[in-house]
Order: structure tokens, then C-alpha cells, then sequence
């Protein structure tokens, strides 16, 4: 256990003695990364919050540098970690520079002054979050991504070896998402800080994670490497999803297929036939589409939209058996959507050449919807 | 550049203090020259009515002003600082009214029996008053959580407890009852320099602890959670805060009774004069302010309809309500906005 520098034991969590979450076992060594995913309500800010000392545990301990954390001291406990909450902050009349100050406030003497190393480690943990400009700024009078950046500087010049976030990037706009949490990564890597946050962002959390934990039900149903996590099939079963897909690959999110018998084929490759398949579901109009190789870029929106798909193996010539039934759909359907140009297509497309011409010969093909 | 703005607004605190003590001990239905003030203090020869008049009322009546106004109104900071309210203070949340019942009660009761009430048991007999209205508004706010009810419920409080007093003042028979009565509308006057005394000691021991805690107050801003991720002991924090305004304000309410608004109208001046919330610079402020603030209001209750004397709280209101409307009005402002 040595090696971890933040682990827990049997941990379990909830309010007033009923534990909520039980048996959580996490562990996360130095400069790594812990991210929180599961449904909203499973309890992730739960289980933060009895790492961070805000709740007592109902059983079992955290563990921080081989040391209990309840049995830490406030003094302690705040010199190794520091937070970023969902809670408002409303400071009354203080400055960004004010409020990223309190992180200082282990480190000061009985009146709170700042000496010149805690202003300058001030000016460096905004430099380090681009808030350098926003200093002299009132606090309450700056957005709610500046907020939450001025937050983060806080939390870094408190010092700390390990971050807990609680939904960082929830009131982030897409550009100030990537740019916090590259922050925190960076942080991670250069200064060895360890971070546990919660995410709500799948695709996020996949990228940046070391470690994953995932919340659901009663207990963490899933703890380990995001290629561990994100196999195939089980963020639906986690978030218990019933309508549309998530696709743990690429992180892209699609609503539920129509279903029905095909009114439309849909002749697609190379990522040109995602924005029709798109269409066709907005207007709920179910669709079939082939051939695709199992790697083609629209395979993953096919799979997850089309009524019927006719794919191959990846690499692999399409067999007679996929052109058939291409056809017999072809025959069904009143209209031939075509988003490849099978012409400029390569010696491998041959068949799809053959569908072309064979939809064509029936007048159906359209070349956009 | 901020150094100098706080230099400036304590200087300017300081000379209102001292103006105001000088022109409340020369001002009144007789003017007394600062000239001969100033003979008297130092001991030389002046005629004995000025004498007595300056060394015997006025001058402690001045002084007690200055230091409850500055206990009050840092009172009412630490109250809005727990409740995270602006407009929270010692009067609106009815623990002013609290002790005042208490102390009532107790001076009703001795005065039937014609025993003599020491100061220290005034006190004491307020602090029990105030905490018994401060454990209702905390008992209160475990269960409203919203700030505007809490507020309301203190006001009620504080109806609740005027009203027994009144009752009670009313039907005590006796000729102190009129001293009663001035003291239930809040008035700093008939005090002794042995008072002085005993509140000057209180009132600066409990705002000096108050000072020592300026740090974990600028904690405590940040709000709950942070302030715990900061190594604050919440519960011993709260405690604290708890038990020193009601000291503050119970050693008040003994003294001079009720005294309105001055809990909430001083600390939100002092703060949009520094332009800062910051505890350490706060808590001397307030008190200053406060003290000023008492000084020119009690100014005003004297000579404003002598020989008649208002009610401190009438004069204190006056000035008082409006920033607290004031502040309401721009706080849902900002809210919107």
C-alpha cells in the first residue's frame, strides 16, 4: 500500500450513519489523476466529501500519504489538500486576488498577512491559470468561468499535493473546459499533484483520467484505467440510458434510432454519410445503409442509427452475401441516398459501384437528400 | 494606493470620535465653552455647576456611548458574518429585545423588594436574555433556510419579548419605574462613571477577542466548506461568534437597553467607506464607527427637543432603516443584474 499516496479502505459513505455507497476502494498514487463518473445523484459529491473531511465516513477510512484522514488535524489536512466546490462563493467587496489569497491561509501568522513569498506564490498560481488580468476585479462582478478559474488559483496556491474537485467544468463553456482541465493536467505532470474530481463530460473524463472510478447504485460498479472503463456497451449500462447511444470510442453521443422498416438506403462512407443519418433521424425517417467496413468513420453513427446496417469486416472484401441483401433493401426502399462519389472511389469499392448502378437502373438515386 | 484609502478612513473615523465626544460633553440645555471643558478635566478651577455637570453626566454619558456603539455595532458585523446576512444585527434578530426582557424582569423584581441591582447582575441578567433569543434564531435557522424568514422570525422575537416587557413595566408599581421606562426605549443617560467602568472592561476584552479572531472570519467568508478545507473548526468557530456578540450586545442592552440599527447601518457604511470586507481592518473600523455613529445620535436625542429627550433607538432608526432598505433594494439588484 506504500506506493499509493491516496488510498481508501472500505470506505463507505452516506449521511446520519445510513451508508449510501459502501465498500469503496480507490487508489491513486502521485501526479495521477482520479475521475468521479456515474448518474446524477449516485453520489459522487457523497463520496468527495468524505474525503475531504466535510462528512465523517460511516465505515471503513481515506487515506492520505499513509495517514488517516479523519485523524488529521484542519492545519494538516489543508496543507496536503485543497478543493474546488460547487458551492457559490459570495465574498462581499474582495478582489480575484483577494479570494485566490485565502488559499495562503495555512501558511500565514495569527492575523492572516500575507508575507512577500505568499504574494509572490499568489501571483504565480493566477499566472498559472491566466487570470492575471481579472486581479483587481471584483469577485462577484466576474462570470461564472472566471469564478470558477479564480477557484482553481486558489485551490493551487493553498499548495497542496493533492486537489478534490467537484464538477469543475460544469458552468464552463466548451473553450475554458479544455482550458482548465489542460491545467490540471499539467499541474498533475509537472508538480506530481494528485487530482479527484467529478465529471459529467464522458469524453473528458476518458481523455484525461488515469483512473476512473464509476458510481452506481450502492457500491463503485467499476475502479481502473479508462480502456478498462470505457468498454463496449457499458456507459449506457451505468447511466442506465434507454433512449440513444454513446459510443465509447470516439465519445459521441447519439439519440435513439427510428425504428421501422427502411423508406430510405443510404450509400456511405469515409464519414460523409453521419450528417445524413443525423437528418434522416431528426425527420424520423428510418433508414438502412452499406456497405461500410467495420472501421469506417460512419460506422459508429450507422450502428447506432440505422434500422438495418450491412457491414463487413474491417480490411476485408465485401462478400456476395452483403451486396444481396444490399440489393433486396434497395428494392424496398423508395429512395437511394448516395454520399460517396463511387466513381473516385478506390479498386476495393468496386461493389459499391455495382449498388450505384444497380439503384440507379431503378431511377432512385439521389445524390443529397 | 488601498493603504493610503485605509490610512485616510481611519483617520477620518478617529477625528468623528473625537469631535462628537467633544461637542456631546460641550452641547446641552446648558453650553458649556470647550474651553472650560477642557480646564475641568485637567483639574483646575471652574465654577461647580459646569464641574458637575461635565465630570458627573455628560462626560461618562459620552464615553458609555462611544464604547456601547462601538460593542454594538460590531456586534451586528459578527451576526452578519454567521448569517452570511447583510442585514442581520443584534436588534432585528430580537436579542437585543431578549435581554431586554430579562433585565426587566430582574429590576422589576428587585425593585419590589427594594434590593439594589449591581451592574454585573444587570449584565449577566441580559447575556441570559440574549442567549435565550439566540438559541431561538439558531433553532430557527436549522429549520428556515431561507435568510428573509429567519429575519422575520427574529423580528417576531423581538415583538414578543417588548410586548412582556411592556406588561411588565406597566404593572410594576414603583417610582423607578419612569428610569424603567426610558431605559426599555433605549437611552445611555444616568450613567454612573462606575458603569463606564465595568462596560469599558467587558466591550474592549470582547471586541479584543474579536479582533484575534479576524482571521478565522475571513475564513468563515469564504463560506462553510471552504473555510473547513482551510482547518477552521466550524463548531468552535460558530461558538465563539455566537457567545462574543452576545456578550456585545447583552453588555449593551444592560446599559443603554435596546438600541436599533446601529448593528446593521455601521458596518455596511464603514465597509462601502474602506471598499473592503477584510476582517482585520473591519472589526477596529466598526468600532470606531459605531462609537461615532452612537455619539451623533445621542447628540441629536439631547439637544435636538431639549428639555425633552428622545429615545436613543428613535434617533438611531431614523438614521438606520433607510441604509438597511437601501441595502435590500441593492442587493436585489445585484442579483439580477
Amino acid at each position: 500500500m506504500e506506493e499509493f499516496y491516496f488510498y481508501t479502505e472500505g470506505l463507505s459513505v452516506g449521511y446520519h450513519g445510513v451508508p449510501l455507497i459502501k465498500n469503496i476502494e480507490l487508489r491513486l498514487r502521485k501526479g495521477e489523476i482520479l475521475t468521479l463518473i456515474g448518474p446524477n445523484g449516485a453520489g459522487k459529491t457523497t463520496i468527495l466529501k468524505s474525503i475531504i473531511k466535510q462528512l465523517e465516513p460511516v465505515g471503513g477510512a481515506a487515506y492520505l500519504d499513509g495517514r488517516e484522514i479523519g485523524l488529521l488535524t484542519g492545519k494538516e489536512l489543508s496543507e496536503k489538500l485543497s478543493v474546488v466546490l460547487t458551492e457559490r462563493v459570495r465574498p462581499e467587496l474582495m478582489t480575484c486576488r483577494d479570494v485566490v489569497a485565502t488559499g495562503r491561509y495555512p501558511y500565514t501568522g495569527r492575523f492572516g498577512v500575507l508575507s512577500r513569498e505568499d504574494h509572490r506564490i499568489v501571483n504565480e498560481s493566477m499566472e498559472l491559470v491566466h487570470i492575471s488580468e481579472l486581479s483587481e476585479r471584483d469577485f462577484s462582478k466576474t462570470s461564472d468561468g472566471q469564478k470558477q478559474r479564480v477557484m482553481l488559483a486558489r485551490a493551487i496556491c493553498q499548495e497542496p499535493d493533492i486537489i478534490v474537485l467537484d464538477e469543475p467544468t460544469s458552468f464552463l463553456d466548451i473553450k475554458y473546459k479544455l482550458e482548465f482541465l489542460s491545467i490540471i493536467q499539467e499541474m498533475s505532470k509537472k508538480r506530481h499533484l494528485s487530482v479527484i474530481m467529478s465529471l459529467h463530460e464522458l469524453d473528458l473524463a476518458e481523455r484525461i483520467s488515469d483512473k476512473i472510478a464509476c458510481v452506481k447504485g450502492d457500491i463503485i460498479d467499476r475502479f481502473g484505467t479508462p480502456e478498462e472503463i470505457f468498454t463496449e456497451g457499458y456507459i449506457p449500462r451505468l447511466y442506465q440510458m434507454t433512449a440513444g447511444s454513446y459510443d465509447e470510442l470516439t465519445g459521441s453521443l447519439e439519440l435513439e434510432a427510428v425504428k421501422g422498416k427502411p423508406q430510405a438506403f443510404v450509400l456511405a462512407g469515409c464519414g460523409s454519410g453521419t450528417p445524413v443519418y443525423r437528418r434522416l433521424q431528426r425527420e424520423g425517417i428510418p433508414f438502412a445503409t452499406g456497405i461500410l467496413w467495420e472501421n469506417d468513420l460512419d460506422y459508429p453513427s450507422a450502428k447506432a442509427l440505422a434500422a438495418e446496417l450491412i457491414s463487413v469486416k474491417a480490411f476485408c472484401r465485401m462478400d456476395e452475401g452483403a451486396v444481396k441483401r444490399a440489393e433486396e433493401l434497395i428494392d424496398a426502399c423508395g429512395q437511394v441516398i448516395c454520399t460517396i462519389k463511387p466513381e473516385e472511389a478506390g479498386e476495393f469499392t468496386e461493389e459499391l459501384q455495382r449498388l450505384y448502378q444497380y439503384a440507379g437502373a431503378q431511377g432512385k438515386i439521389q445524390e443529397k437528400l | 494606493m488601498k493603504r493610503s484609502r485605509y490610512g485616510i478612513a481611519f483617520l477620518i473615523l478617529t477625528i468623528l470620535v473625537l469631535v462628537f465626544l467633544a461637542v456631546n460633553v460641550c452641547a446641552g440645555s446648558v453650553n458649556i465653552p470647550f474651553s472650560d471643558v477642557l480646564r475641568v478635566l485637567g483639574g483646575k478651577e471652574t465654577d461647580a455647576v459646569s464641574a458637575d455637570i461635565v465630570m458627573q453626566i455628560r462626560f461618562p454619558r459620552a464615553l458609555a456611548a462611544a464604547i456601547l456603539g462601538g460593542g454594538l455595532a460590531l456586534s451586528g458585523y459578527l451576526l452578519q458574518t454567521f448569517f452570511h446576512n447583510p442585514i442581520a444585527g443584534p436588534f432585528i434578530l430580537g436579542i437585543s429585545s431578549g435581554a431586554k426582557l430579562i433585565v426587566a424582569l430582574i429590576m422589576v423584581a428587585a425593585l419590589g423588594r427594594a434590593v439594589q441591582v449591581s451592574s454585573m447582575v444587570m449584565i449577566m441578567a441580559a447575556f441570559a436574555g440574549a442567549m435565550i433569543s439566540m438559541s431561538f434564531v439558531l433553532l430557527m435557522s436549522r429549520v428556515i433556510d431561507q435568510m428573509s424568514m429567519l429575519i422575520v422570525s427574529g423580528v417576531m422575537i423581538g415583538y414578543i419579548c417588548t410586548a412582556i416587557t411592556d406588561f411588565v413595566v406597566t404593572f410594576a408599581d414603583d417610582a423607578d419605574i419612569v428610569n424603567l421606562h426610558n431605559w426599555s426605549k433605549g437611552s445611555f443617560s444616568g450613567i454612573s462613571w462606575e458603569n463606564v467602568g465595568i462596560m469599558a472592561v467587558i466591550i474592549f476584552a470582547a471586541s479584543f477577542c474579536v479582533f484575534l479572531m479576524s482571521k478565522p472570519i475571513s475564513a468563515y467568508q469564504m463560506g462553510e466548506s471552504y473555510a473547513r478545507n482551510m482547518g477552521l473548526n466550524i463548531r468552535l468557530f460558530r461558538a465563539l461568534l455566537v457567545l462574543l456578540s452576545s456578550i456585545l450586545s447583552a453588555c449593551v442592552t444592560a446599559f443603554a437597553g435596546p438600541v436599533s440599527f446601529v448593528g446593521i447601518a455601521v458596518p455596511h457604511l464603514v465597509k462601502s467607506l474602506f471598499k473592503t470586507s477584510k476582517p482585520i481592518l473591519m472589526i477596529p473600523a466598526c468600532f470606531l464607527g459605531g462609537a461615532a455613529f452612537c455619539l451623533f445620535c445621542d447628540l441629536l436625542a439631547r439637544v435636538l427637543f431639549a428639555p425633552t429627550e428622545l429615545s436613543i433607538s428613535t434617533v438611531t432608526a431614523v438614521f438606520g432603516a433607510p441604509v438597511v432598505i437601501f441595502i435590500m433594494v441593492h442587493r436585489k439588484k445585484e442579483k439580477m443584474g
